[in-house]
């Protein structure tokens, strides 16, 4: 081999993982600064920059074609740009919320920002994944650092509880989850996910095997995004987790398990006997959908809520999914970047009023009354994040659930998007609830009170908040900014077959 | 003489079962832990069978990256069953369910 | 200038003024209190767009100019988007509501002076005007309901402007709710044509209405019409005009006068080429015309509130358009909706003048001392007015000879031209037009008769309200006065637009007719009905005499009746027609006829047939299914144990069922 030749490949190699080997690098620059310098103020900063320049190069790579990088190992540009993008504004978002709030727990944890990077370079590495390796390397390191963020915060028993939960149910389903690649690595002889259907076609006679390698690959990736019945730790993690890093997990770690499902569907499966795992994905969706709506229903804690609405909404990309068509797999990554920016709005209203709530009652649904006359900006944001997540008109989330479903319909799932909008009607009882309390009831506080829990919203976290309300609401008047992801789309998954 | 492949899997099968049932058995946190990794090196087993049959190595590659990830895991987890027990003087599973409904 | 461009600025600069007027003012009470910046801002953000309409109009866009400027969504082929249609229908319409508006605004800069909500008086009158303008430009239905709806919304908002007044907002509420009736009609007109075109666009409805059953048609047109009889105050849906006259003054001529009330004209215009499908409907809306003509003229003849007078005789002249609608003469209906523009709201002003004028007087008896009851509006306590206010009562009087339809002013040739319809379209075969005609005839009359009443009463003879002597009114200032110039003016000359099919003899042609119908082998934006009989000219000349003998003599007689008994001259009339009049004066007990029966009929119903259904069915179900799925929230939420082994065997559960669906 030419030397020239080997230099420009590492070049495009270097190039293609450019975000990755970034996001690599900083986590450990930070995580050695704050061996030096304990909880330096610059290393959000730092954290913050970081993401800014890598979904700078994400954005150079949008509008070249899907190319592969490292051996066939990772998946760059196009389809896999889009989608780090929108795990790097999810982690930039939480970066610059984390930092009042740890800040007013009296806590640096200078460490707390590495993470957040090492499991961005985690999420990137799963959303890149062209092998069964780098799938299960991305969704490990993304996981690890996550149990480690949700048990950081150590407030009474509650974040401990959340991270062993995490922890002890994320390393199980990862057993199946792994089991699932061997098998799968046994029925098609390959890790390369381009490969699979070759190879098990080649091999023949292995149905069994294969199939249940796909299922038991598939539960692991339900577990991440906690479709039911494989939802159950969400609720209780969500809850006692810091809540800007509840947004954090809810989106990013979502979005990241997500894309690599669409990159095996699309790439590894690709039409290899559809009907089957869209059946059983269809089943998951339904369960999912309407188990989440109804959980949340009852839910007074408002964080727990949102937990099970966030499983509803893994039940809405999965009808997209369920598609199974080039329009599915584009409306599920739409629908994720336009979740993303509603829910960590969510979570990021509810993080800056966790320490404005009375004693012993945070998070309950009741310490928000009167909130949106008390603080109109969080109180507007928050109206547009809820009518997003409803669905409602004219915002972002309207447009993204007719992008989820309308694949759904056309691939004669028609049964499964009915469910999904009734369901997804029955949502509106508890996001409006959020709303009624906020702008409705009048505070149950007396003066001294609310003298006391005097809490200045800082700009910077409005500033951010403002951001993703502005943005769902632009997309939801404004067809340009609308339809700008779908270009990107066209180029991934119509450009013929990978 | 070679052993079949099957034995090979059919070993890791009933390894991973043991680990499953483990986890959902065992109340002592340590011993939960034990068995998740039970569970990962059945499936490392299955990885090496297949990749010794089939004379590919990137199934053994994987293996590293599992015994990696897993001492990973068993670091994190020891060290929140460490914390989680400074707490409650317990590693009972059972003694922690603060988050319910 | 680019005409895209010119259409966004007379779009968005009364929107501007909205929120300029509206928004800053709400946010910093201090700049409340600048009510020339308020007025000059509110004023000018309606001139401007004026002036770029004659700039549009100058331009003349024969063919239609449709400007897209947004398109929020497409689901299929179906998209939602807003653009404006630039033609010569539109580009008239747009003429009077911006050039009738800014005289308005600028009379309120007067007129409003000193009230405690001016800034928000001019924010909804610019708010107003930009919806106005949206429902006039519009180049599709959806676009045009929002105007629509937001004029609506404005009228509300204006007719409760003194809100403190329960009467004022319960007349709000009235207008609205009767509206809201219309509405629901054109909402159901638009469903269908979506569902059988698929497109609310004009150009598409005009494509696709051959396609159509003629059931389909008629049920549109139908349905669209009953949405005109709300907006434009026809039976049966006429009972909120009157009453929307709580209102300030220059609403009334604005709004209820001017502009909004003849969008249900401009709707049905707009569509003519498929009212023109319906025939049997086109008899309903000529007849519903004719009779709200004459029932509304009768009950203004009785009236002693002189904005009530005014106000029946709105609905009047616009049974007169909605006569020339029935009888397929769209483009005559239009001009006059422009005519009526001038001397209506001339006459409007002019009457807000005169009650600017008697407030002035009960100002003045409540500082002397007087604490008898005072009504400024009641024609009753006026008289002689045209002494202390001579420029007011002189463009009354040329406003209410153009009302009259005495020949040559605006009036006459508008009033003439539908009749000429009505009659040609007779001759034509179509019987009801006859009666159309004839009612038409008796109208104007009547109309000639009772507006005379309102000038005499209000201006001529003696002062009647107490202390007259020593208390005197005064003319008001140039902002007020200087508008009714203009428009009386317009009263006086507007109708030279449209002159008769006669003057063709001496060269002249019926420009608006011309401007809107178009010509041969050129159609312009308004249909006709085709006509095979020809009217001779001799017959021509006849009813340009009859009806001009009509008017003239309207007016004389009631001038001499007046000038003769003064107020003493309604009780004469109500000697004679005793138990009629009694009827005219309490507009046929129309409100309490819908009280009995709909209002009643429906609170009733709904109290004792509905509200248990409603409480025990509709409640009970949607409560049940509440119930229910707490219910079931409550029970499975126990699934969620805490304890995370159960967690694990769900996973493991699932894992089986999904290798289950998969393997299977």
């Amino acid at each position: 081999m030419d030397l020239a030749g080997a230099y420009e490949g590492i070049l495009f190699d270097v190039a293609g993982g450019f975000t990755l080997l970034l996001l690599m690098t900083a986590g450990v620059v930070c995580i050695v600064w704050d061996i030096f310098s304990n909880d330096d103020p610059v290393l959000p900063v730092l954290a913050a920059m970081t993401c800014v320049v890598a979904a700078g190069w994400e954005v150079r790579g949008l509008d070249a074609g899907s190319s592969t990088a490292f051996y066939d190992l990772i998946r760059a540009y196009g389809l896999t740009s889009y989608i780090n993008i929108t795990l790097l504004i999810s982690a930039l978002v939480s970066i610059v919320l984390s930092v009042p709030y740890l800040n007013r727990i009296r806590r640096g944890y200078g460490e707390v920002y590495a993470l957040i990077l090492f499991a961005t370079a985690g999420a990137v590495m799963l959303a890149s994944a062209n092998s069964l390796v780098t799938v299960f390397v991305g969704l490990e390191t993304m996981s690890i650092a996550l149990y480690i963020l949700v048990g950081l915060v150590r407030q009474g028993g509650g974040g401990i509880e959340s991270a062993l939960k995490y922890f002890l149910l994320g390393a199980f389903s990862t057993g199946f989850f792994l089991y699932g690649i061997a098998l799968l690595y046994g029925a098609t002889g390959t890790m390369i996910l381009p490969d699979l259907a070759a190879g098990f076609e080649a091999r023949g006679s292995m149905m069994l095997l294969f199939w249940a390698g796909v299922a038991l690959f598939l539960v692991g990736f339900l577990f991440k995004v906690s479709a039911v019945p494989f939802h159950m730790w969400t609720p209780d993690v969500y809850q006692g987790a810091p809540t800007p890093l509840t947004g954090y997990m809810s989106t990013a770690s979502k979005a990241a398990a997500f894309a690599a499902l669409i990159l095996v569907l699309y790439y590894g499966l690709g039409d290899l006997a559809a009907t089957k795992w869209q059946t059983a994905l269809a089943v998951v969706a339904l369960v999912t959908m309407v188990g989440g709506n109804i959980f949340a229903l009852v839910q007074n804690n408002v964080k727990r809520m949102l937990a099970y609405s966030s499983v509803a909404h893994a039940g809405y990309v999965l009808v997209a999914l369920v598609a199974g068509t080039g329009e599915g797999y584009a409306g599920a990554a739409y629908y994720l970047l336009i979740y993303s920016f509603m829910n960590l709005g969510a979570f990021g209203v509810m993080a800056l009023l966790e320490w404005d709530q009375k004693e012993g009652s945070e998070q309950t649904i009741d310490s928000l009354s009167g909130v949106g006359l008390r603080k109109p900006i969080l109180g507007v944001v928050m109206t547009v994040f809820m009518f997003s997540l409803i669905g409602f008109p004219p915002f972002g989330g309207f447009f993204g659930k007719i992008a989820v479903f309308a694949p759904a319909i056309e691939a004669g799932f028609t049964w499964l998007v009915i469910v999904g909008v009734l369901a997804s009607a029955l949502s509106g009882y508890y996001y409006l609830r959020v709303l009624y309390v906020f702008w409705m009831r009048p505070q149950s506080w007396s003066a001294p009170q609310v003298q006391a829990h005097k809490f200045p919203v800082p700009s910077l976290s409005a500033a951010v908040l403002v951001a993703c309300a502005v943005v769902l609401t632009v997309i939801g008047f404004v067809p340009v900014v609308r339809d700008l992801p779908m270009v990107y789309f066209d180029v991934a998954f119509t450009g013929g077959t990978p | 003489m070679e052993i079949a492949l099957s034995w090979y899997l059919t070993l890791a099968a009933v390894l991973f079962a043991i680990g499953v049932a483990g986890v959902l058995l065992r109340s002592n946190l340590i011993i939960i832990l034990m068995s998740v990794e039970l569970m990962l090196n059945a499936v490392n087993v299955t990885l090496v069978a297949f990749s010794q049959s089939m004379g590919d190595v990137s199934g053994q590659i994987l293996v590293f990256f599992v015994m990696s990830v897993a001492a990973a895991e068993a670091a994190i987890g020891l060290a929140i069953v460490i914390a989680i027990f400074r707490n409650k003087l317990s590693v009972d599973i059972n003694d922690f369910n603060l988050f319910k409904w | 200038m680019n005409p895209d461009l010119t259409i966004l600025l007379i779009v968005l600069l009364p929107a501007a003024g909205a929120v300029l007027n509206g928004l800053l003012p709400l946010f910093w009470p201090r700049l409340r209190k600048h009510e020339t910046v308020i007025g000059t801002v509110g004023t000018g953000m309606v001139a401007v767009p004026f002036v770029l309409t004659v700039v549009l109009f100058v331009q003349g866009y024969g063919d239609p100019h449709v400007a897209t400027f947004y398109t929020w969504m497409g689901a299929g082929d179906f998209t939602v988007s807003v653009a404006y249609r630039v033609d010569h229908l539109s580009l008239i319409m747009a003429l009077v509501v911006t050039g009738v508006g800014a005289l308005i605004h600028l009379y309120s800069v007067g007129y409003m002076h000193g009230d405690r909500s001016y800034w928000k008086f001019f924010a909804y009158l610019n708010l107003f005007i930009f919806m106005m303008l949206n429902l006039v430009l519009a180049d599709n239905l959806l676009v045009m309901f929002l105007g629509w709806e937001g004029v609506g919304l404005c009228s509300y908002l204006l007719i409760g402007f003194w809100y403190e007044d329960l009467k004022n907002s319960a007349a709000a509420t009235k207008a609205f709710v009767v509206n809201r009736i219309g509405d629901f009609a054109f909402l159901l007109a638009m469903f269908i044509l979506v569902r059988e075109v698929g497109s609310l666009d004009f150009a598409t409805i005009f494509a696709g209405a051959e396609a159509m059953s003629q059931g389909t048609i008629s049920a549109v047109v139908l349905l669209l019409f009953i949405g005109a009889t709300g907006k434009s105050a026809q039976i049966p849906l006429f009972v909120w005009l009157p009453d929307a006259m709580a209102g300030p003054t220059p609403v009334s001529a604005l709004i209820h006068a001017a502009t909004m009330v003849t969008s249900g004209l401009y709707l049905l215009a707009r569509l003519s080429s498929l009212v023109l499908l319906a025939p049997t409907v086109m008899g309903v809306i000529a007849l519903t015309g004719a009779l709200t003509a004459l029932v509304a003229a009768t009950i203004a003849m009785a009236q002693t509130d002189i904005k009530r007078v005014l106000a029946y005789s709105t609905v009047s002249q616009l049974g007169f358009m909605f006569m020339a609608t029935g009888v397929g003469a769209f483009f005559v209906a239009i001009f006059h909706v422009v005519t009526h523009a001038f001397f209506k709201a001339c006459l409007f002003l002019g009457s807000g003048s005169v009650i600017h004028g008697m407030h002035e007087v009960e100002h003045s008896l409540r500082h002397k001392g007087y604490r008898g009851a005072f009504d400024p509006q009641d024609m009753r306590t006026m008289g002689g007015l045209k002494r202390f206010m001579p420029r007011t009562g002189r463009t009354y009087l040329m406003a209410t000879l153009a009302i009259s339809g005495i020949p040559l002013t605006a009036g006459f040739f508008s009033k003439d031209e539908i009749l000429f319809k009505a009659f040609e379209f007779g001759l034509d075969g179509h019987a009801f037009a006859w009666i159309v005609w004839a009612v038409g005839l008796g109208t104007a009359l009547l109309t000639a008769f009772y507006m005379t009443r309102s000038y005499m009463l209000t201006f001529e003879g003696a002062p009647r309200w107490p202390r007259a002597d020593e208390v005197q009114p005064h003319e008001s200032p140039w902002t007020i006065t200087m508008p009714l110039v203009v428009l009386a003016s317009l009263s006086l000359i507007g109708g030279f637009i449209g002159l008769p099919h006669l003057a063709e003899k001496i060269g002249l042609t019926n420009w608006i007719h011309g401007y809107l119908a178009g010509h041969e082998g050129h159609p312009g934006p308004v249909a006709e009905a085709a006509t095979q009989t020809h009217v001779g000219m001799p017959a021509e000349v006849g009813l340009i005499l009859l009806g001009s003998a009509i008017a003239v003599v309207g007016v004389w007689w009631s001038w001499r009746f007046f000038a003769c008994h003064g107020l003493g001259g309604d009780a004469l009339i109500q000697g004679r027609f005793k138990g009629l009049y009694r009827w005219w004066k309490r507009s046929y007990y129309w409100d309490e006829f819908y009280d009995r029966t709909v209002v009643r009929g429906v609170i009733g119903g709904a109290e004792h047939g509905l509200a248990p259904l409603d409480v025990r069915l509709v409640d009970g179900a949607v409560n049940a299914v509440a119930k229910a799925a707490q219910r079931i929230s409550d029970c499975v939420r126990r699934l969620q144990t805490g304890v995370v082994q159960a967690y694990a065997l769900a996973i493991v559960l699932g894992v089986i069922v999904v290798i289950a669906l998969i393997v299977s």
